[in-house]
C-alpha cells in the first residue's frame, strides 16, 4: 500500500502523577471533530487521561472507540463517569453524553487550563474551520468569529498537501523554513485549485520546502485576516492540530507581532480537556440546584 | 457572550445581539411577551443558564418582522423605545439597524 503522509500518529495518555484518584469525581469530555476524535476523563478536574484518534466515517463510533482506550489504559468502567459531555461537529453523536456543549465554549475552557487564566485570544485551528475566540479570566467566551467556509487554512488542507508533496505532514513546518526562497503565497481559497497551483509550482521547479513554505504562508495570512477582524487581545494561544505546525504558528506570531503561549498538554485535546471541565462544572450546577428545589 | 442573530444583505446589517451573560441574570424574561411578533424563545445555554434566543425561523427576515415596530412615525418620536428594548431589565438586548 502506497504511504499515506497526512496520517498523523494517534495518542493515548496517563498522568503519570495522579495515583491517588479513587473516590475523585470523575468527568469526561469527548470531542468529535471532522478529522480526529479526543477523550478526555479528568479526576475532580485534574487531567487524568486522554486518547487522541482518527475521526472515523462513524461518529459514534469514534467517540466510543476513543473513549474505550481511555477507559482500558484508567481500568475504569464507563458507570464510573459522572458526567460526560460531547462536543466538536459530531457532539450529537455521543451516545453516553449527559449533555452537548459547543466546542467554541469547550476550547475556551481547555487553553484557560492549559495555558492559564491571562489568555484572552484563542486561535482553534481545527480539521475543516478555524476560529478566533475572545473569552475572560474564567475561560468563558465572550466574543468569537469563524470561517468554516472551506477547509483551505485548516487541518484537512495541510493533509491534502502532505500528500500530494508527500512529505510526513508531522514534518511541514521544519521543512517550510528549510527553503531560501519563497515563491508568492499560494491564492486559492478552496484546497482543490490549491492542489493544482501546488503542481504549478512543483513543475516551475521550486522545491517541496519552497512550496510548502508558501503554502504555510497562505493559511497564516488566512488566519491572521480573521484574528485581526474578531480583534487581538493578549495573552494569545492556539488550539487544535494546526498549534503542532511551527511552520503556521511562527508566520501567524510574526504577522500578527505576538507570540503564542506554550501549554503542558496536546493542544489538540483543549477541546475535550474544557468538555470534562464543563461537566464537572455543570454536575455541580446540578447538584447545587437539586438541593434548592 | 455576546449572540448575534440576524443576517446582513445588500441594504445594511439586521441582527438582534443578546449578551447572555446579562440576560442569564434575569428571571422573569418579559421581552418574551414584549414582542408583539413572538420572535424571542429561550433555551438552555452551554452553562445550563436559561437565555433567550431568536427563533430560528425569525432569523432570516428580522427587517420585515421588526418593521411594525422601527416604523418611521413612531422612531421619529424622540422618547419611543421598541418594546423588547423596554422591556428587558438587563439591557442585554441591541439591534444593529
Amino acid at each position: 500500500m502506497a504511504q499515506e503522509y497526512w496520517r498523523w500518529s494517534e495518542e493515548s495518555w496517563i498522568n503519570p502523577d495522579l495515583n491517588d484518584w479513587k473516590g475523585a469525581c470523575l468527568t469526561a469530555g469527548v470531542d468529535i471533530g471532522s478529522t480526529s476524535t479526543q477523550a478526555v476523563v479528568m479526576a475532580d478536574k485534574k487531567p487524568l487521561s486522554y486518547a487522541s484518534i482518527r475521526t472515523g466515517s462513524n461518529s459514534k463510533d469514534s467517540a466510543v472507540n476513543a473513549m474505550n482506550r481511555v477507559l482500558e489504559l484508567t481500568g475504569l468502567q464507563r458507570e464510573e463517569i459522572a458526567f460526560t459531555v460531547g462536543t466538536g461537529y459530531g457532539r450529537v453523536n455521543v451516545p453516553f453524553a449527559d449533555k452537548t456543549v459547543t466546542e467554541i465554549t469547550c476550547h475556551a475552557r481547555g487553553a484557560n487550563f492549559i495555558y492559564g487564566p491571562s489568555v484572552r485570544t484563542i486561535l482553534d485551528m481545527g480539521g475543516q474551520d478555524c476560529k478566533a475566540i475572545h473569552c475572560d479570566e474564567n475561560g468563558r467566551v465572550r466574543s468569537f468569529m469563524m470561517n468554516d467556509k472551506c477547509a483551505a487554512g485548516t487541518g484537512r488542507g495541510m493533509e491534502v498537501i502532505a500528500d500530494l508533496l508527500g512529505v510526513p505532514i508531522e514534518e511541514i513546518g521544519a521543512r517550510s523554513f528549510e527553503a531560501d526562497q519563497i515563491p508568492k503565497p499560494i491564492t486559492s481559497q478552496c484546497v482543490v485549485f490549491a492542489k493544482t497551483e501546488v503542481g504549478h509550482l512543483m513543475r516551475e521547479g521550486w522545491t517541496k520546502e519552497q512550496v510548502l513554505a508558501a503554502y504555510c504562508q497562505a493559511m497564516a495570512d488566512r488566519v491572521a485576516r480573521l484574528l485581526e477582524r474578531n480583534g487581538m487581545e493578549l495573552d494569545f494561544a492556539i488550539t487544535g492540530g494546526i498549534a503542532k505546525n511551527i511552520g503556521v504558528v511562527r508566520r501567524v506570531e510574526k504577522l500578527m507581532g505576538v507570540t503564542a503561549l506554550q501549554g503542558s498538554y496536546d493542544s489538540q485535546i483543549a477541546g475535550a480537556l474544557g468538555g470534562a471541565l464543563m461537566a464537572y462544572d455543570l454536575l455541580e450546577k446540578r447538584k447545587r440546584r437539586g438541593q434548592r428545589s | 457572550m455576546l449572540s448575534n442573530y440576524g443576517y446582513e444583505d445588500g441594504s445594511g446589517n439586521y441582527y438582534i445581539t443578546i449578551d447572555t451573560d446579562k440576560c442569564s441574570e434575569c428571571g422573569e424574561k418579559p421581552c418574551l411577551q414584549a414582542c408583539p411578533e413572538g420572535i424571542f424563545q429561550t433555551e438552555l445555554d452551554d452553562y445550563d443558564d436559561e437565555v433567550v434566543i431568536v427563533r430560528e425561523e425569525a432569523r432570516n427576515r428580522l427587517r420585515q418582522t421588526c418593521a411594525a415596530c422601527k416604523s418611521r412615525d413612531r422612531m421619529a418620536s424622540g422618547d419611543y423605545v421598541l418594546p423588547c428594548l423596554k422591556a428587558c431589565p438587563e439591557g442585554a438586548l441591541k439591534h444593529t439597524w
